[in-house]
């Protein structure tokens, strides 16, 4: 089952002779369990693409469509949830606030949905155990290193009962080993149900992808079919690469 | 002859007869079977279906080695006397034990660094710079059709690796990260091709434009 669909989307910034044509025309389905990563150069529709697919931004033609919902006829207060309940998002920008504590930065959007402060607070501290930070929900961003503020990151965007969840260059300047770590929860909350998309120009990281879709000037030039049997690699019998 | 007659008798071999060098890198993997066979005698006297069991647990299986090829190694490295064979077992099958030249030998090889101009030419940068050259070649398409298969072999070894998980499996590891390593290489190069690619406009008579512009000169200097 899809969870999120582009249908022929196209994003143009600007008008006139100054419009940028960001994105040409994109259809790309994602289905529920499915880790799709999006590669290609600088300029080539990446962060446009995963905004539209959040619903911060809107297409200037076709649709975007999220676990059923037609985000273009959505109203802004229904998107709003939308985004707060079934999309989680993990941007380089890690976008935690620094006056609240990690535990208090994973339970605000169970807050702002409207769930108590006390249930919320036991969520967030479970969310926060998931991504190895026990005993880490009253420290302040400032008083974490940058892999833990990233885990505090996916913690917020894993939270709930995310269906979506959007990933842009979320191992930013992470060390190999952990921003290893980083992928793995990114793929292990896909391989629960969730659907995911990962930005990035790192081939280590696209890998941990079932599909990879190569974007150039807005265009998707090349998209990769789902993983069956790494273990082809292992035996001619099975078709070498 | 014996020796012979018992490895065709060996009811795995028609299993691994088939079994080829597979992966990319496997090519250049095969020149350290006879180091990767003198480690494993290092560890104790083993016979030719042990050894090719040993050497394939040492590195995952990424290497299945075709069991003549551990025959053949092993002949070699008894003519120049790094092994010497032993009285066959019960079985009839052979083992090997390693000579004190052959310790040295090995020690070398893990002292030495490996040079990449030991290792084979680059089918790849040699295939992208006659493509180059080449009129009525889409130099683009080359290159993501690379990238393609290349990004899948990348995801192919990181689901291998992320099976791999126990403590147990750190060496296994280590050799799948070489191999990942390897492929990301490849990747950013092809990424790096596509992108001199967009600046690079085509120079109607090549040995005219030779030497004006940079972009033009990274593939064809690859073949030198």
């Amino acid at each position: 089952m899809s969870v999120l669909e582009l249908r022929d989307v196209h994003r143009i910034h600007g008008t006139g002779e100054a419009a940028v044509h960001a994105l040409h025309g994109v259809t790309l389905t994602v289905a529920a369990g499915e880790l799709v990563a999006v590669m290609g150069p600088s300029g080539s529709g990446k962060s446009t693409l995963l905004n539209l697919a959040g619903g911060l931004d809107r297409p200037s033609r076709g649709e975007v469509v999220v676990d059923g919902t037609a985000l273009g006829g959505a109203p802004r207060r229904a998107l709003a949830a939308l985004r707060r309940r079934r999309i989680g998002y993990v941007f380089q920008d890690l976008n935690l606030l620094a006056s609240l504590t990690a535990a208090e930065n994973v339970a605000l959007p169970l807050e702002l949905d409207g769930i108590g402060v006390r249930q919320a607070r036991r969520l967030a501290l479970s969310a926060l155990s998931e991504v190895e930070l026990d005993g880490y929900g009253q420290r302040f961003p400032d008083e974490m290193s940058g892999g833990q503020q990233q885990r505090v990151a996916i913690a917020r965007a894993l939270i709930g009962q995310r269906r979506l969840v959007l990933a842009d260059e979320p191992t930013g300047a992470l060390d190999s080993q952990t921003g290893e770590a980083v992928l793995r929860l990114l793929r292990s909350k896909v391989d629960d149900g969730a659907a995911g998309v990962l930005v990035t120009h790192e081939a280590r990281h696209a890998a941990w992808a079932d599909r990879v879709v190569f974007l150039r000037d807005g265009i998707i030039i090349d998209a990769s079919d789902p993983l069956v049997q790494p273990e082809r690699l292992l035996t001619a019998s099975g078709g070498a690469a | 002859m014996r020796t012979w007659v018992a490895r065709h008798a060996d009811p795995n071999f028609e299993a691994v007869r088939g079994c080829v060098t597979h992966t990319e890198y496997a090519y250049s993997v095969t020149m350290s079977v006879k180091h990767g066979l003198l480690a494993l005698l290092e560890r104790a006297p083993m016979h030719g279906y042990q050894l090719r069991v040993a050497f394939e647990e040492s590195t995952g299986g990424t290497w299945p080695l075709n069991i003549g090829q551990v025959y053949t190694t092993l002949s070699r490295l008894e003519r120049d006397g790094l092994v010497r064979p032993l009285p066959e077992n019960d079985s009839g099958q052979q083992p090997y034990e390693i000579t004190d030249a052959g310790r040295t030998d090995l020690t070398l090889w893990f002292t030495t660094p490996i040079s990449r101009t030991d290792r084979p030419r680059d089918e790849l940068a040699i295939k992208l710079a006659l493509a180059l050259t080449t009129p009525g070649v889409d130099v683009r398409a080359v290159v993501q059709t690379q990238r393609g298969a290349t990004m899948r072999t990348l995801q192919e070894y990181t689901r291998l690796k992320v099976r791999a998980d126990s403590p147990g499996d750190l060496s296994w590891r280590l050799v799948l990260d070489a191999m990942l390593f390897q492929a990301e290489a490849e990747v950013r190069w092809l990424d790096h091709c596509e992108a001199s690619l967009v600046r690079y406009t085509p120079p109607a008579v090549p040995e005219v434009a030779a030497g004006t512009d940079a972009d033009a000169h990274v593939l064809p200097e690859v073949t030198r």
